[in-house]
């Protein structure tokens, strides 16, 4: 789950971890009302989308007179902001961040994450601040510091020390490192982040390290722990169809092909998506409706399938284990009388009860179009989808 | 011979007066698998269909001998229960939950060192050596005793390939789920040689999928370790990145974990690369020179 930088950084406060002062406005009045009470003469104006390049964008405006800022906030609000993470049709600019700007005189990157291949959290910092740290990862690894975290004891100061010394720091500052980084891993393990990126990360002309940017990811799985964390879920950054299936149960995600896809598994699922591929065609959506569906999820599963218009097909593929094939063919039929199904529908169904899944479908009346096996039920589904 | 389960497995479960977990049990045993009991904690010194029922797994151990447990207990109390199975000493752990938090695994990793205990999963749909035991929630009667592994981070997936094997009369040796989640027990290599180990093993199906470099670093232990033939299947060559696909650990990020850098780099091993999943049985076939 993502959250915007602005509630990002109100947490990295909380852990001590220094943040330039500022505040969120959702209007000019608002705005206005937050550069009165930083008080200083340089503020920037960030856009809080969920997507980065936002600069680059122009998204992010460093204004030199506060009596300008509502003008500048007033151009940002309701802009369709256009990033490389956004697509060409942009996300609608809904906030902003206030913030009196830093004078930076060095920009650098720190970051954590779980590594899945050492099992642990690894602290990633490089004095190659504000670029894309995957393209330095590839092109320059050697200028990334690797810190792995052993959980029973956490980050130890000297390993803060290393980290502080790499990325060229003396003096006060490097003590200031050290605590900033652990604020971080303590926020990181303690409200099982996924991912805290720190990019900048400055030092000020006056030997103050701040996070200048941030990014937190938090692990799905974890949300249960933590429903205050849930609750900085902003909807408006969400796909509607997305969000309705988490409501259900449902793994859905929206693509932009024309066949429906309705699979049980995850792994299955995006094997659908790529066999439909392997013929020529191309799959709406990743749809998993889970292992032991009832015939109300397949019945929603149907809806936010037909709710994408350009679907010209659709793909059941069942590999029937604890979920038994007859619900599945009863979830189809009831699916179909509630919303109508007026496409072409291609079924293959295996597994536990398939005999008596078949003959319920067969037996429905319903215009239905089988495969023997899943080859054959993706040509007919590509075809049809033509 | 087979790898990680046969009919001397002795299974306790974790999560036993669940329904999930006492359905599978029940399951489990029909399949023929020893069950002899299960653990939950207060309700030590009952039954449930014929149960025993502890209240710790050690207890459970010493009074039957179980030298493996099946876990389905809830994703919060997950990691609780793992913990509670190694220190116990228990060899096998399969773990069937998912939902449990990634950095609750980072521990249960960190536990695990310098202890003797394999765990699979979590997320997973088991361990099945079919003909002999079945520790899982997979369908056992899909299954055919044979000769070929399959290794997969997928479950209805790994379903697909051993129906497609029974199907063109090909049985398996032992089916191991090894779970969709970042962080997982075992990983690909560590099966991979005990099937190469295996004398009842001839080939092996890997099914793998986007997310994590998994594939990667099994790809380079195939090259300087196996003998026997291994195909592979890749889910998600056609996943967005960015997004996640059902599993968690099924993630494109940036631009590491694709499909198109793992089948590559299998292929590079001299693994088959499979493009169709409706190919994995006879892709096997041809590997194995079946008739």
């Amino acid at each position: 789950m993502n959250i915007h930088e602005y509630q990002a950084k109100d947490l990295l406060s909380k852990y001590g971890v220094k943040v330039p002062t500022g505040k969120v406005a959702f209007n000019e009045e608002e705005a206005v009302h937050i550069v009165k009470d930083l008080g200083g003469e340089r503020i920037v104006v960030k856009s809080q989308i969920h997507a980065g390049g936002r600069g680059k964008g122009g998204g992010i405006k460093l204004v030199n007179n506060p009596t300008e800022v509502p003008q500048v906030v007033s151009e940002l609000l309701g802009m369709s902001l256009v990033t490389y993470q956004t697509g060409h049709e942009g996300k609608i600019v809904k906030k902003v961040l206030i913030e009196e700007a830093s004078d930076i005189e060095r920009e650098l990157y720190l970051g954590m994450v779980v590594d899945r291949e050492k099992q642990n959290v690894v602290v990633m910092a490089s004095r190659e601040g504000g670029v894309e740290i995957e393209e330095v990862a590839q092109k320059q690894p050697e200028k990334i510091l690797k810190e792995y975290i052993t959980p029973s004891v956490g980050l130890l100061p000297f390993q803060g020390r290393r980290i502080a010394y790499f990325l060229g720091l003396n003096g006060k500052v490097v003590n200031k490192a050290v605590d900033f980084i652990s604020g971080l891993y303590k926020l990181f393990t303690e409200q099982d982040c996924s991912l805290a990126e720190i990019n900048p990360l400055v030092i000020t002309r006056d030997g103050e390290i701040i996070a200048l940017d941030a990014k937190l990811n938090f692990d799905e799985n974890a949300l249960y722990r933590h429903p205050e964390i849930e609750k900085l879920q902003d909807a408006d950054e969400e796909d509607p169809t997305e969000l309705e299936a988490k409501f259900w149960g449902i793994s859905y995600v929206k693509l932009i092909g024309n066949i429906g896809c309705l699979v049980n598994g995850a792994g299955l699922a995006m094997a659908t998506m790529d066999i439909i591929k392997h013929h020529g065609g191309k799959p709406a959506n990743f749809l998993d409706v889970g292992g032991g569906a009832n015939t109300e999820q397949v019945t929603q599963a149907f809806k936010m399938i037909l709710s994408d218009e350009n679907v010209k097909a659709i793909f059941v593929n069942i590999f029937g284990g604890i979920m038994k094939c007859d619900t599945i063919a009863l979830g189809i039929i009831a699916a179909a009388k509630e919303v109508g199904i007026n496409v072409p529908l291609v079924v293959r169904l295996e597994g536990t009860n398939v005999e008596l899944g078949r003959k319920l479908l067969s037996e429905s009346g319903l215009n239905i179009e089988t495969g023997k096996d899943m080859g054959e039920a993706a040509e007919k589904v590509v075809k049809a989808s033509v | 011979m087979s790898i990680l389960v046969n009919n001397e497995t002795t299974v306790m479960v974790q999560g036993i007066t669940g329904s999930t977990g006492l359905f599978h049990a029940t399951q489990c045993r029909e399949y023929g698998t020893k069950v002899v009991g299960g653990v939950t904690p207060g309700k030590g010194g009952t039954e449930v269909e014929g149960f025993p029922v502890f209240n710790s797994v050690v207890e459970a151990v010493e009074r039957t001998k179980a030298n493996t447990s099946l876990i389905f207990v809830p994703a919060p109390f997950a990691m609780d229960s793992i913990m509670e199975a190694i220190d116990a000493g228990i060899e096998l752990v399969v773990c069937i939950t998912e939902g449990i938090p990634t950095l609750d695994m980072v521990s249960v990793k960190n536990y695990m060192h310098g202890k003797n205990t394999r765990l699979i999963g979590p997320n997973c749909p088991g361990v099945i050596t079919p003909g002999e035991a079945k520790v899982g929630i997979m369908p056992g009667y899909i299954h055919k005793p044979g000769r070929v592994g399959i290794i997969s981070r997928s479950g209805t997936l790994t379903y697909e390939a051993v129906w497609q094997l029974t199907t063109l009369g090909i049985g398996q040796s032992t089916c191991v789920g090894i779970g969709g989640d970042p962080i997982i027990g075992s990983n690909f290599i560590e099966i991979l040689n005990l099937f190469e180990k295996d004398d009842a093993t001839d080939g092996i199906i890997l099914i793998g999928e986007i997310g994590g470099s998994a594939e990667e670093e099994a790809a380079e232990f195939i090259k300087d370790n196996l003998s026997k033939p291994v195909v592979a299947f890749i889910a998600g060559s056609t996943a967005p990145k960015g997004k996640r696909m059902g599993h968690a650990g099924a993630i494109i990020s940036g631009s590491s974990g694709t499909a198109k850098e793992k089948q590559a780099a299998l292929e590079r091993a001299g693994v088959t690369v499979i493009p169709s999943p409706a190919e994995m049985g006879t892709t096997l076939k041809e590997a194995l020179n079946l008739n």
